[in-house]
């Protein structure tokens, strides 16, 4: 092949970054389409935070007290924040699942052979996995305000408000993706990344503000409560829907949540990947 | 001059197991090498170290001269592997397979689209080619997965254990495959568990054992090792049997074997056909019945076992299961 075909044919990739970009959206490109081609995995998805907004709403509102007030609509108010958040951290479990399959199926040898950018095959995944995730917070979003959800119920709040709130759970959901990502890499079946992706969110997401008032915990568990990178989140997505329970607690992440929300994620970005990252490339080099 | 692979003193260890143990390959530019040796023997572990998937403990590796440790990037753009089993995405059709694929070798997206359309069309998969990948038949999957190592035509290629699991028709369509390739001047490692198939595709044949190039040579300096011809006779009647040695005594070239129960006797021999026309000859006018009469010549199975004391099909308890605790190879099955 002369060198002149040879430059018509394939990509220059003199610049390392543009060529990881590329090669992320190939892979991201290659997910979405399993996506499309598996709904039932989209549909599963979206079933489950839907029967959570339904039964918390009708089984407990009645019989919780939020900011005073023990109506069910206060904590229909009180509640979205916490299960949009709990929603977008399940999404890490089927990234983590996705991965392990990979590599079970011989695909990660195929992708390793190849000569694209290391970093490229996960990231292409946690991205597939973030649109998934605001798909689902979409839908799920129009099923709170059928059940009665109301942004500014408790204040004044804006469109970009509003948006910013769903920004940091995106965020906190890509960031978590990564946690998922390296679990998935380090167990040796799919089965097992399903079940190791989902069992630390349980107490993740309930030793939070997600779904009761912090101040009623025990000091102890509420230190845990108040400090958790889960709770920084759903208490600035709270504050930013004006909805009622902001927390009175005098930990830092709770007086700046959005700012405690949007350095937890990061760091959680940081770390995981750098870890993820170098775990692909030994877990099987 | 080394060859297209070259490999010196390749080791590998798991734990405690040494799954390569000082493992040296050359592999000449446009031939053949069969990798050939039971389940565990290190063919695998040897393969993902040539591709850039494993790092070795100590050695080196040298493919379309380039240091396999120092510049993995590099060989990455001259190798294609096929596995041992199909990695395709059975979600995605055949096309967006090697597309996907094409891409990912930097190719610029029309030229991975005519590259695949081409490869579709030469493995015989053009009309299944928009149908997701988990409708085709096994043997479709490893057409496919050939076609996604070829997609940049690459000088060198790798297969593992192509065609493990497929049934003999389809096993022989993907012969046919691997021998046009071949005649196009591609260099090319495969392994098997197949005696037939080193027999069949490779030039060279290297005896692998326990992480170790036992023995390597062409099919036939292999096979001059274990011994020539033989002729293989089975007698109808018991009270023969010495009647027919003492024939066998005369026409052969060593000394013969009998197996009293089964009635059967081997002797070496030279002369091939018309040796064996004699011996008929022979035992028909001495009125000696017999129910077979063979000319044998040694099989690699043969080989296998004056190498090692053991056959090459899988032996209980092979060291394989340990290399797949530490990878994806876990499909031993």
């Amino acid at each position: 092949m002369s060198a002149v075909s040879e430059s018509a044919r394939t990509v220059a990739s003199a610049n390392p970054f543009a060529r990881a970009v590329r090669d992320s959206l190939i892979v991201a490109q290659r997910n979405l389409i399993r996506m499309v081609r598996i709904p039932e995995v989209v549909i599963f998805g979206l079933i489950q935070p839907i029967m959570f907004v339904v039964l918390f709403t009708y089984v407990f509102g009645g019989s919780m007290k939020i900011g005073g007030s023990t109506s069910a609509t206060a904590y229909t108010n009180f509640l979205m924040a916490g299960i949009f958040a709990q929603t977008v951290t399940f999404a890490t479990a089927g990234a983590g699942a996705g991965i392990a399959d990979d590599m079970h199926k011989g695909l990660v040898d195929r992708f390793r052979s190849l000569p694209m950018a290391r970093g490229a095959v996960l990231t292409g995944r946690t991205l597939a996995d973030l649109v998934q995730t605001a798909l689902t917070l979409l839908v799920l979003a129009a099923v709170a305000v059928l059940v009665g959800w109301r942004v500014g119920s408790n204040g004044d709040t804006n469109a970009l408000r509003v948006l910013a709130a769903f920004g940091l759970l995106l965020l906190l959901g890509y960031a978590f993706t990564w946690i998922g990502a390296l679990i998935g890499l380090s167990v040796r079946t799919p089965e097992a990344a399903t079940s190791g992706g989902l069992v630390w969110l349980f107490p993740v997401t309930f030793l939070s503000n997600a779904f009761v008032d912090t101040s009623n915990m025990t000091p102890w568990l509420r230190h845990i409560a108040d400090w958790n990178p889960f709770s920084a989140t759903v208490e600035a997505a709270r504050v930013l829907f004006a909805n009622p329970g902001e927390s009175t607690s005098t930990a830092w992440p709770m007086q700046h949540p959005v700012w405690a929300s949007l350095i937890y994620s990061i760091l959680i970005v940081v770390v995981f990947r750098t870890l993820a990252v170098r775990k692909y490339r030994s877990a099987t080099a | 001059m080394p060859g297209a692979i070259h490999a010196e003193g390749l080791v590998k260890t798991f734990g405690d197991v040494r799954a390569l143990d000082g493992v040296d390959l050359d592999v000449p530019e446009g031939t053949v090498l069969g990798l050939l040796g039971p389940n565990g023997a290190g063919k695998t572990t040897t393969v993902r170290c040539l591709t850039t998937l494993l790092r070795p403990d100590s050695g080196r590796a040298v493919v379309a001269g380039v240091d396999v440790l120092r510049h993995p990037d590099t060989v990455r753009r001259s190798i294609g592997l096929s596995g041992q089993f199909a990695a395709v995405d059975e979600y995605l059709t055949g096309r967006e397979n090697l597309q996907m694929v094409g891409r990912l070798y930097q190719m610029r997206g029309k030229a991975a689209k005519e590259r695949a359309a081409e490869l579709l069309e030469q493995f015989h998969l053009a009309d299944a080619a928009d149908r997701p990948a988990k409708t085709y038949s096994g043997g479709m999957r490893r057409r496919l997965d050939l076609a996604a190592a070829l997609v940049v035509s690459p000088p060198v290629m790798f297969m593992d254990e192509p065609t493990t699991g497929l049934d003999p028709r389809n096993r022989q369509q993907l012969w046919e495959v691997i021998q046009q390739l071949v005649s196009g001047g591609t260099t090319l490692l495969l392994t098997t568990q197949y005696l037939e198939e080193a027999d069949h595709l490779a030039h060279d044949i290297a005896v692998v054992d326990h992480g170790r190039v036992i023995a390597q040579g062409t099919s036939d300096e292999l096979k001059a090792r274990t011994g020539g011809e033989r002729v293989e006779v089975v007698v109808h009647d018991r009270d023969r049997i010495a009647g027919t040695a003492e024939v066998l005594r005369t026409l052969g070239k060593g000394e013969t074997t009998v197996e009293q129960h089964t009635r059967k006797l081997t002797v070496p021999v030279t002369g091939g056909a018309k040796l064996l026309a004699e011996v008929i000859r022979e035992l028909d006018g001495r009125g000696i019945e017999i129910d077979d009469i063979a000319l044998r010549r040694p099989t690699l199975d043969d080989v296998f076992l004056s190498l090692t004391g053991h056959t090459a099909e899988a032996r209980p308890g092979a060291a394989e299961d340990t290399e797949s605790t530490t990878d994806t190879e876990g499909a031993v099955k």
